[in-house]
């Protein structure tokens, strides 16, 4: 579990990226905090940088949209979903679980 | 083909009485038509037929990241084998496609067998135009498939070559930048004073000059390629028309596409610069559709047909073309704002709508000396485009704001 950032930090649209084993983004969707890793499944493009719409993120690279609740790419042909990880806020904190590859076998 | 679903039928996305689909060209449009089918409740039997010898792969990164070895060919993979086992698809890799046969409701193959099919996709893409008399001259490359890119990739990092890039487009652009990461000297060779410009407009056009200058990629612009210099038929360098010669181990040749359609001589579907289509990419056969680079769509807007070659027309065209085959007529028209982007010398430049050189651009954010900005093209005081250089987010915004925008005016 990692303290992020305050939830301040991160105002409603905007998203922060940190480095864990794995770059992740972690998003303000109205209100709900989601973090999900940050390189789309197509490799090359950073979904910190994406348009926010709801609880979707659009690939900044190939407008694919990925829903930040499941990780599934909502449109194809994004390839595979990504990974998500839990949130939690505590005291105006934003914590995240980082789940590691070898949790979602 | 014979036309199974009668006008007028309704829209069948079982695909009716159609039992049988092939798909000729197996890249990212072909793929894509795979998946909406199966997506769209498609059950019958789906045969790809695909030039290459490889399951589909991603093409951009070919001139970018796998050129410079930062990403291996694995990684390219538009589908695992997972993704591929699910589709159900009877792969015919290795294979081209030589006639359609509509009378007999089949699609002929090098081997000289057949598929019989009730429709057929038609998303065969284009090839790079070779420079006229190298086409057989050792050194000299084109690059469309990753099997170029490999043979490519193999000469760029065997000793020092000095490379020379023949016209100065995106793709020349984007492997002069590789060139630069793996520490060659390169030098971009164009006939335009300023290559680009009538892509981007004048102004952005100088910025990527300026970056390649920035990053000592030579320059010759305005200057035309009169012939190549070889020794043994290994190039040595291209002779230019002012009567310079310019040194090189190495030779890419990025001055276009043609689209693949001779191999639709003869089954009465209209082609040109690419198979004519109408505004939901159905040829002019019902049971025919295209997509992708190949396909020339018609824009009732602007009264004419466009061949784009964007990565997202391939996959939006796609959806249009599937449902348009499953449902036997033209019941979805394709509407997307043209987008693409350009990675290059560690810039990310995007680009939505059609802008013209002579159009006004203002920059609306961000900072061009800083090279994160977002900029506006304007026509008549109507958006007709938007460019962003490392600028995703707000590119993204301003392109949904353009498609949405009630006065945009596409070229």
């Amino acid at each position: 579990m990692l303290a992020i950032c305050r939830i301040d930090d991160i105002p409603a649209g905007e998203s922060v990226r940190f480095d864990a084993h794995v770059p992740i983004a972690v998003f303000n969707a109205d209100g709900e905090f989601y973090a999900v890793d940050d390189t789309c499944s197509h490799q090359d493009a950073s979904l910190s940088d994406g348009f926010l719409e709801g609880c979707f993120v659009e690939c900044p690279l190939h407008a694919a949209l990925f829903d930040l609740r499941t990780g599934m790419p909502s449109c194809l042909p994004a390839k595979r979903p990504i990974r998500t990880h839990p949130v939690s806020v505590h005291e105006g904190w934003i914590y995240v679980h980082v789940i590691r590859q070898e949790e979602v076998a | 083909m014979s036309f199974h679903n009668p006008i007028g039928s309704g829209c069948r996305r079982d695909g009716g009485l159609m039992s049988t689909l092939a798909i000729v060209g197996a890249s990212l449009a072909g793929y894509s038509a795979a998946q909406q089918l199966r997506a769209a409740g498609f059950d019958g039997r789906l045969v790809m037929v695909g030039e290459e010898n490889r399951l589909p792969y991603d093409r951009p990164p070919l001139s970018k990241d796998f050129l410079t070895g930062r990403l291996p060919a694995g990684e390219l993979a538009l589908a695992d084998q997972a993704d591929v086992d699910a589709l159900g698809v009877d792969w015919e890799l290795g294979r081209s496609a030589v006639a359609l046969r509509p009378g007999e409701a089949a699609v002929e193959l090098d081997d000289g067998r057949r598929v019989e099919a009730d429709g057929v996709i038609v998303a065969t893409g284009a090839r790079p135009r070779p420079l006229p008399g190298a086409e057989r001259v050792s050194g000299v490359h084109l690059l469309r498939t990753m099997e170029d890119a490999v043979a490519l990739r193999a000469e760029l990092v065997s000793g020092r070559p000095k490379v020379a890039i023949v016209g100065g487009g995106f793709i020349g652009a984007e492997v002069a930048s590789s060139c630069v990461e793996l520490g060659l000297e390169v030098t971009v060779v164009d006939s335009a004073e300023l290559p680009l410009a009538d892509v981007l407009g004048s102004r952005f056009a100088r910025l990527c000059a300026q970056l390649h200058a920035e990053r000592g990629v030579g320059l010759r612009f305005g200057a035309t390629v009169a012939g190549l210099v070889t020794d043994a038929n290994r190039v040595r360098g291209v002779r230019l028309a002012d009567g310079s010669r310019l040194d090189a181990d190495v030779v890419l040749v990025g001055i276009g596409v043609r689209a693949n359609v001779d191999w639709l001589a003869g089954s009465g579907i209209d082609v040109g610069d690419g198979v004519q289509c109408d505004a939901g990419c159905v040829t002019s056969n019902p049971a025919v559709v295209a997509i992708g680079d190949v396909a020339s769509v018609y824009r009732p807007e602007l009264g004419r047909r466009v061949r784009a070659e964007h990565w997202t027309s391939a996959t939006q065209q796609a959806s249009t073309a599937v449902n348009n085959l499953l449902c036997g007529y033209t019941a979805h028209e394709f509407r997307a704002v043209p987008y693409f982007w350009s990675d290059q010398h560690g810039v990310r430049i995007q680009l939505a709508g059609e802008p013209r050189p002579t159009d006004e651009v203002t920059v609306t954010d961000g900072n061009v000396a800083e090279r994160r900005f977002l900029a506006q093209y304007t026509r008549d005081r109507h958006p007709v485009g938007v460019l962003a250089v490392n600028h995703p987010r707000a590119f993204a915004r301003a392109r949904r704001a353009l498609a949405r925008h009630p006065r945009y005016v596409p070229i």
